[in-house]
């Protein structure tokens, strides 16, 4: 499917076609018969930021995974910042330390302080010292708005801080792009907005992102572009204005109609 | 000539602790480090890796203990080693841990959640720093109670090593049983030494997992 729409919100255009930091070409992954990506074409753009959602089971996740390989596609090509991910982990190292990666659970390290789990990869895969980890690691921590909580254990912290940690620390690692795979999924409710207002940040300060949410109001203030995917295929991608108001497809209208009728 | 079971006697017995203790140690030290190299090779990536490993630990938790120490004793004359019981039992005890060490220490690598791991490797960590800074830590924790608890196992396990002929606390009982003819008082002290080893280890690695189990998260 061909990119329909460049995004231009708020008047800017970010994008231009020499700044591809993400390129999927025809990507497929089957699990044992069952297939979960049919055909993916997509193309991300320097400081675009992309809303994927879909019913449970429509891939999404899987897609975004792919990106930095946590789930390996079986055809097709995939590359970031111009590296093509192949079966070498060289590639995979040079496209690891680019993307950074939000998670539903978290997945903060229990065992470390909440600095220690920003210090980690910046001093282990980076090789900075542990002065300018730490500095950094401070940097980000005021960032998301939790200085104070530096030297607690995750398992001290409530749900909404735990996932703004876990965003600093990939911060710590200076990415490219920012992948989030439901971040607010697992929230209660009154911890969602603290997150999303971190996300918002980020996405004001240029930061390509692509997320994979529910989260609808976040797609319509945040979002060049909402790209809708069931089983396994992108059926429809937008800008936020168009996807919500006027939506071409059947399968688009239905979802919709789910999520926001209530 | 009989003789009377007196202070000598037990005595010797007791100074045959310290080659039970000692054989304990090696086997442990020897076991854990192998074992992890086992305990990795279970878990890994590498389908051949995990093949050889899972055969490794079927063959030792599949067979005597005193069909392996047989094995390495005689195995070794009949390709030409000439090896004393003492490194005869200190291998074949060895490898015996390391199965078990082994095969428990997967499952603690494997109860860390797979999250853990994602996190790790989407940061950039590559397998040697993932598992050293992420997975075994939390690993660690979990393995404490059920490895002190399996010391207690290789103790006893030794008491094996009399048959090939290496002078442990058993081997020293028997010593003791053909000089005074008491098997009932002998082995009766000789089993409770070795209860006085073990069930101090019983006691802490009930404790280690009670203090584990406390939620920490």
């Amino acid at each position: 499917m061909a990119l329909a729409t460049e995004p231009t919100r708020n008047g800017v255009a970010p994008a231009m076609s020499a700044d591809v930091v993400i390129r999927m070409e025809g990507v497929q992954k089957w699990y044992d018969q069952f297939q979960v990506l049919k055909d993916i074409d997509l193309e991300v753009h320097r400081g675009e930021r992309i809303v994927i959602c879909g019913p449970s089971g429509s891939g999404k996740s899987t897609l975004i995974r792919c990106i930095n390989q946590l789930e390996r596609h079986q055809k097709g090509r995939i590359s970031v910042n111009g590296v093509e991910l192949g079966p070498h982990h060289r590639q995979l190292d040079m496209v690891r330390r680019e993307v950074g990666m939000v998670f539903q659970s978290f997945n903060l390290f229990p065992h470390l302080t909440v600095l220690e789990n920003c210090m980690l990869a910046p001093m282990k895969v980076r090789g900075t010292t542990k002065a300018e980890a730490k500095a950094t690691a401070i940097r980000y921590l005021e960032r998301v708005r939790i200085p104070e909580q530096a030297d607690k254990y995750p398992g001290q912290l409530s749900g909404g801080q735990q996932q703004r940690v876990a965003i600093a620390r990939s911060l710590c690692m200076n990415p490219k792009v920012m992948l989030f795979d439901e971040p607010t999924s697992a929230l209660d409710p009154e911890m969602v907005k603290e997150v999303l207002d971190t996300m918002i940040g980020l996405a004001e300060d240029g930061m390509t992102m692509l997320c994979v949410t529910h989260e609808m109001g976040f797609a319509k203030s945040v979002a060049h572009r909402v790209i809708f995917m069931d089983r396994g295929e992108i059926v429809e991608q937008n800008t936020p204005e168009e996807f919500f108001t006027a939506p071409k497809s059947e399968r688009t209208r239905s979802f919709l109609g789910q999520i926001l009728a209530h | 000539m009989i003789r009377a079971f007196g202070y000598n006697e037990f005595l010797f017995l007791l100074s045959a602790v310290q080659w039970t203790l000692l054989l304990s140690v090696i086997a442990f030290l020897g076991g854990g480090i192998v074992g992890l190299f086992v305990a990795l090779a279970r878990t890994s990536d590498v389908k051949p890796l995990r093949w050889v490993s899972t055969g490794y630990i079927q063959i030792f938790q599949g067979t005597p203990l005193l069909m392996q120490l047989f094995l390495v004793f005689f195995g070794a004359t009949v390709i030409g080693i000439d090896m004393s019981p003492w490194v005869a039992a200190a291998v074949g005890l060895t490898l015996n841990t390391s199965a078990f060490l082994g095969e428990i220490w997967r499952g603690c690598i494997q109860s860390v959640p797979r999250g853990q791991w994602e996190a790790a490797s989407s940061l950039g960590l590559r397998y040697p720093g993932l598992m050293r800074y992420v997975i075994l830590p939390q690993a660690v924790k979990v393995a404490v109670p059920p490895t002190v608890g399996y010391l207690v196992q290789v103790i006893k396990g030794t008491s094996l090593a009399a048959i090939i002929g290496f002078v442990e606390l058993t081997r020293a009982g028997q010593i003791v049983n053909n000089a005074t003819f008491q098997p009932f008082l002998v082995f009766g002290i000789v089993a409770a030494i070795y209860f006085a080893l073990c069930w101090p280890l019983s006691l802490l690695s009930q404790r280690l997992e009670a203090r584990y189990a406390a939620p920490s998260r």
